[in-house]
């Protein structure tokens, strides 16, 4: 930097206020990193430095395993500790990027001998990542604003509450890493874009390397990308740099995915990676007829189109043809099914019950909204708009980025927070251009003071309105300027040149327009917005220590004598851990799946990677079948404990039985004879006195209610505020052998198999021949 | 047959030489050395999952003998076994000045030892007893894993029954002119209890004798079958790591595998029962149990390898820190439960400097969790890094090794005297040192460390923005 100023012989004074901006920015991107931590810690002050809900479960063991076994070791895992009898190919399964990350980090520190356990690396992973993610949103926005979006966009990142429900400490999942990949694989393309640096674009497609080694999202970054290339084609802004930022992100992004194990082939076989080799072919087309347009003259060149038209026309109608035979043929028509749910909504409900039963696969409801984002529902059309203003490559990316991830986040909650970003740069945006023009206009209402004016001629002079204005009105020109400006210096004195290019067309025409506004109301609206701002901040800090701070595996409760702990999860897990084989087989309903294999270390049947519907459908067959049907189908399994969750003593409402509607619908779906209408009574699962006799006879019900209504001698169930329907029974192939503290867990052991009965016995050898009795006299003589 | 009376008459001088020799070879342990016990008493106590054994030997050197320095006492060998501890006092002084003075137990070498294999510990006297002089000695000792379940599993509704196995009279290897022996038990629950007259029962307690005139290594097996609902909870392993830093900090971090030693679980857990009916239902279980740790102990905390345990209580006095605390769930008999407790102390209350320059650490032996049994103990004290030519000195036997270990930034490595004993119990709980050198110097070594690595950044840094890394020429615009 000292060098570029010395060459351009700028004043000292000039020097010494960029050096002293640079060090400003780099320290508030410090705090911003900072604060993104820190108010991820919530969960760690609040409640413990422990791992979160399910999925967590399973990325810590695996991450445990790979700091055991090494890198070799982990790609070759088959773990048969799950879906037993089948096992699971973990190696290549799972998405690796997470795992690998948090494994790198707790190699390193160990290497240096600081002996941090691998939980607390996991646990902290998710923090980190979200500094980095913000610290990547302040890269992205800036090269499509300046900095001072940079900053804003980047200080709202940190503290976005859709982004905080998936990365507080402890929430160590592929979605807390994935997005940082996300956001510097676009920052990377935009940069590219922007600079036509290969360097930048080989970068581009190690980060998409990252991005598909982290998470399933991917396929987002692989349909986004060409839709963008696609509308700078459409809309006339085709350049090299375009190409350039494409078409090695293509090549070498679908080469490196296909070596990440659970991608594979996939990377070329599959649909949602056909778009991006459409537009591949798309863009080596136009470059083509670019580049023959350069070389011909207007009327040659016309003449050339139409007959390359109708040739081509019929080529591309012939391979399309092949294309949707061939895509055709398979039978989801070559999309995965949660694609397929988002391409269609309802699409889930209606035949894949496995994948509508998860809770955040649901669409969000509008409260949700508000929730995860916020003010920022408000900010966002005013980024849109300021887009818009002078609208470049890389802002028109961002409008596209937010346009998809709105439609997206509607269609399952979860993608909330691929929407987030999107939602934040572009409030980014908004605000710090909202700041700029109000402040402006404070300022040039004033009688121009002296100390006014200097400045603010300073910034118009470097990024000159020529400039501004040819990059508006056609693309063409702007190729042809940067790219001389590029092959004069390629140093690092022409990166900072060109951010000057990229960042300054916002300021001059906005120097003109907006100097109008009255001073009050100006005045007036910075403090609205601060205010805004303000409440904003509330909120978050609000959902980081409230909403979702708590590990789900410990609940509390406050009650007037203070705070109730109900850790009854871990005491289950603990018990299995220690006192039962270690080879024996536990059967759950498939929410429980990861925790007991990472916490209680003992083999399970179905877990939360719901690979095998039938799988499912089998135990949850045998938890709404009757007791004698559920000993065989899980004795057949060779299950020894059963495991059910109860939250009908304390209240807690995310039992099992109130998940009994998806185990009776994927059981259901798999084997006919569960009828969902036996368990239903006007349409409800219920478990009082007017529940239907299959369901108060199934499995789940027995095991959940066994010996409860002695508690109280009535019955009464908390979670569902009402008495149960068949208070007295007896259990005739199961025994209770544990039951948590506040009943939420009881585990079941099947009873062994009965010695025949000697009743049984005569019966069969009487219905026998009466040659047998013959036999039976001899061989006793007392009978 | 002729050539067979030689061999025999060789045979029975054979014998006789060696039974003589045997006798004539003084060893200062033999029995020969003519001491007699004049009255014995013994007092068993059961009450706990411990047992514990009071001697009382008044012990007289006959006139004819020389002096006696050493006084031997016979345990059976699967009481020697279980034998966790041996302590002998021997009252000096008349009456009013009477003063227990401890007196050091070592075990003879198995040469010389009794027929069936006793074992023969020595009470080593303080002062030499004189022919025709008497003394009274005072011997305790604690066996551990005596008390056999019986029947071996129990549902949660029934208690617990126990055999205990032992001697009416007192096992020793020289004369015992009249003794007794007292066994109390917990309760007045006695299922029944081997008679060898005179025997006579008085509630919870049974007394043997008074016997007179019992020949050497005399064994009389009793069988005591009676209740006992304390908890069995027995530490299969127990590993204390003790880190000193001399910033002013002693770590200590104890990794439990704890058990219920007592008779099996079988059956049906309910928690229904456990908790509408305590008295009766799983009186041999427990949850509570506690730990005594020293004052001022700071950062405590209790967990086990999936988290934070939550039910715990830290009271803190001047004298002393009580660490009550539950495990995750009720341990019935047989089940097992593992957990971790750490605690930061203070470094002045541990750590002296000796008058020869070294420093040593003060701490204490054993296991801070009460009434409780440890199978195998190991302590690691990890030293400050540079730490030279450790000694620890323990007032017992045990095993004992070096390690290193490495942890935050150790380039070098940390010193650890790694002590190791089996069979553990509360008596054990003494304090013991470990003496080693060191350099304050050491202690600034990963500060500079941290230091330099900082610096070596900021340079690297100034050096990268003043460099033109670029491949091609750079024009000047």
């Amino acid at each position: 930097m000292a060098e570029v100023e010395a060459s351009t012989a700028a004043s000292g004074d000039d020097r010494l206020r960029k050096a002293s901006g640079g060090v400003l920015c780099a320290f508030t991107l410090l705090l911003i990193g900072v604060l993104a931590f820190s108010i991820r810690l919530f969960s760690v002050v609040k409640y413990e430095s422990v791992i979160h809900e399910f999925d967590p479960y399973f990325n810590y063991r695996v991450t445990q395993f790979l700091s055991k076994s090494g890198i070799y070791e982990f790609w070759n895992w088959f773990d048969d500790r799950t879906w037993y009898p089948l096992g699971r190919v973990i190696g290549g399964t799972v998405y690796p990027g997470l795992t690998l990350t948090a494994g790198t980090m707790w190699w390193l520190l160990n290497s240096i001998n600081i002996p941090l356990s691998v939980e607390t690396v996991c646990v902290f992973t998710a923090p980190i990542f979200s500094a980095n993610a913000s610290w990547a949103t302040y890269l992205l926005t800036k090269e499509a604003k300046g900095h001072g979006a940079g900053l804003m966009a980047a200080t709202i990142l940190a503290m976005v509450p859709s982004y905080i429900s998936r990365s507080v400490a402890g929430s160590y999942d592929n979605e807390a890493v994935a997005i940082f990949a996300l956001i510097f694989t676009f920052y990377l393309y935009v940069k590219t874009l922007n600079t036509g640096s290969l360097f930048y674009a080989t970068l581009n497609a190690l980060s998409y390397f990252y991005m598909v080694c982290s998470w399933g999202g991917y396929t987002f970054i692989i349909n986004l990308i060409p839709m963008h290339v696609l509308l700078c084609i459409i809309t006339g802004r085709y350049s090299s740099r375009l190409y350039i930022a494409y078409a090695p992100l293509v090549v070498l992004g679908t080469l490196l995915a296909a070596l990440v194990p659970v991608v594979g082939f996939n990377a070329v076989l599959t649909s949602e990676h056909f778009a991006s080799f459409l537009v591949f072919i798309i863009l080596h087309v136009v470059a083509l007829v670019y580049f023959i347009k350069g070389l011909l003259t207007p009327r040659l060149f016309k003449v050339a189109m139409t007959f390359v038209l109708t040739v081509g026309l019929a080529l591309c109608f012939a391979a399309v043809a092949i294309l949707v035979a061939l895509v055709a043929s398979s039978p989801t028509k070559g999309w995965s099914g949660r694609s397929l749910s988002l391409l269609d909504p309802t699409y889930a409900s209606k035949y894949i019950p496995i994948i509508a039963s998860v809770s955040e696969h649901q669409p969000p409801t509008w409260p949700s909204y508000f929730m995860d984002i916020n003010v920022l529902a408000f900010l966002v059309p005013a980024g849109i708009i300021s887009c818009f203003l002078p609208l470049s490559d890389a802002s028109s990316f961002l409008v596209l980025y937010l346009v998809t991830s709105v439609y997206f986040s509607g269609v399952m909650v979860r993608l909330m927070l691929v929407l987030a970003p999107a939602a934040c740069i572009l409030s980014g945006i908004a605000l710090s251009e909202a700041f700029n023009v109000l402040t402006r206009s404070m300022k040039f209402q004033r009688p121009r003071s002296d100390d006014g004016l200097p400045a603010a001629e300073d910034i118009i002079t470097p990024g000159t309105s020529s400039t501004a204005a040819t990059i508006v009105k056609s693309g063409n020109i702007t190729k042809e300027k940067t790219e001389n400006v590029s092959k004069g210096r390629p140093s690092k004195k022409n990166r900072k040149e060109k951010e000057w290019v990229g960042s300054s067309p916002v300021r001059p025409d906005m120097e003109e327009k907006l100097c109008v506004l009255p001073a009050e109301a100006s005045a007036m609206g910075i403090l609205f917005l601060i205010i805004l701002c303000g409440l904003y901040v509330v909120h978050c800090v609000w959902a980081a220590a409230e909403a979702y701070s708590a590990p789900s595996i410990v609940l509390t409760s406050r009650s007037h004598e203070g705070l109730h702990v109900f850790d009854d999860f871990r005491e289950s897990y603990a018990w299995l851990r220690h006192n039962t084989e270690v080879d024996d087989k536990v059967a759950s309903w498939w929410d429980y799946g990861y925790q007991t294999t990472a916490m209680a270390n003992r083999t399970v049947i179905v877990d939360n990677n719901t690979w095998n519907n039938t799988h499912i459908a089998t135990v949850g067959t045998a938890m709404s079948s009757p007791e004698k049907a559920a000993w065989e189908i899980f004795n057949s399994l060779d299950v020894k404990y059963v495991l059910v969750v109860f939250g009908g003593l304390i209240g807690y409402p995310s039992d099992d039985i109130n998940k009994f509607l998806w185990m009776v619908r994927i059981g259901g779906g798999e084997f006919p004879h569960i009828k969902e209408e036996d368990y239903l009574r006007d349409g409800n699962y219920r478990v009082d006195a007017q529940g239907t006799p299959t369901m108060l006879n199934c499995l789940m019900y027995k095991l959940c209610y066994y010996r409860f209504v002695e508690t109280d001698g009535k019955g009464f169930d908390r979670a569902r505020r009402y008495e149960i329907g068949r208070k007295h029974f007896k259990l005739t192939h199961f025994e209770e052998v544990f039951t948590t503290h506040n009943w939420m867990v009881r585990i079941y052991k099947l009873k062994p198999q009965k010695n025949r009965i000697r009743g049984k016995l005569k019966l069969k050898s009487s219905s026998k021949a009466s040659s047998m009795r013959k036999g039976a006299g001899k061989k006793n003589p007392w009978q | 047959m002729a050539p067979s009376l030689p061999t025999s008459i060789l045979l029975l001088l054979a014998v006789a030489f060696t039974v003589v020799s045997a006798a004539t070879s003084t060893s200062p342990t033999a029995p020969e050395d003519g001491i007699r016990v004049v009255s014995a008493e013994k007092r068993i106590d059961l009450t706990g999952p411990i047992v514990k054994v009071y001697l009382t030997l008044k012990v007289h050197n006959p006139a004819t003998g020389s002096d006696a320095s050493h006084v031997l006492i016979a345990f059976t060998p699967l009481e020697a076994q279980h034998l966790a501890i041996v302590k002998a006092t021997r009252a000096e002084g008349k009456r009013k000045k009477k003063v227990y003075v401890p007196l050091p137990v070592e075990p003879v070498d198995l040469a010389a030892n009794a027929p069936d294999g006793a074992r023969l510990y020595s009470v080593s006297l303080s002062a030499p007893l004189r022919p025709s002089e008497t003394t009274t000695m005072e011997v305790f000792y604690v066996l551990t894993h005596s008390l056999e379940p019986f029947p071996a599993e129990i549902t949660q509704s029934e208690s617990q029954l126990v055999y205990y196995r032992d001697s009416a009279v007192l096992l020793s290897p020289y004369h015992v002119l009249e003794q007794v022996t007292y066994v109390k038990m917990p309760s007045n629950r006695v299922e029944s209890f081997t008679r060898v007259d005179p025997t006579s029962r008085s509630g919870p307690e049974v007394k043997y004798g008074t016997y007179k005139d019992q020949l050497p290594y005399a064994y009389s097996p009793i069988l005591l079958h009676h209740e006992n609902n304390h908890p069995f909870a027995v530490v299969e392993e127990l590993v204390r790591k003790v880190e000193i830093s001399h910033w002013g900090n002693v770590q200590v971090t104890e990794q439990y595998k704890l058990k219920h030693g007592g008779a099996r679980h079988k059956g049906v857990f309910s928690r229904l029962e456990y908790q509408a009916r305590q008295s009766i239902s799983g009186a041999s279980s427990f949850k509570n149990l506690l730990a005594r740790l020293p004052p001022r102990v700071h950062s405590v905390y209790y967990r086990d390898e999936i988290g934070n345990i939550s039910s715990s209580n830290l009271r803190t006095d001047s004298h002393k820190s009580e660490l009550e605390f539950e495990p995750r769930y009720p341990l019935f008999g047989g089940w097992h439960c593992t957990f971790t407790i750490g605690y930061g102390m203070p470094l002045q209350d541990f750590l002296f400097e000796s008058e020869d320059g070294r420093r040593f650490a003060n701490l204490t032996f054993g296991c801070p969790l009460l009434n409780t049994v440890v199978d195998d103990l190991t302590i690691k004290i990890v030293l400050p890094e540079g730490s030279k030519s450790p000694q620890a000195v323990v007032p017992f036997l045990t095993e004992q090794h070096l390690e290193t270990s490495y942890s935050y930034l150790d380039v070098v490595g940390r010193t650890t005297v790694v002590l190791k004993k089996k069979n553990v119990v509360g008596e054990h709980n003494v304090p013991f040192q470990v003496y080693y050198e060191f350099n304050p110097v050491f202690m600034l070594a990963e500060p500079l460390m941290l230091i330099s690595a900082v610096l070596l950044f900021f340079v690297a840094c100034i050096a990268y923005l003043h460099m033109d890394l670029s491949i091609g020429k750079s024009q000047a615009s």
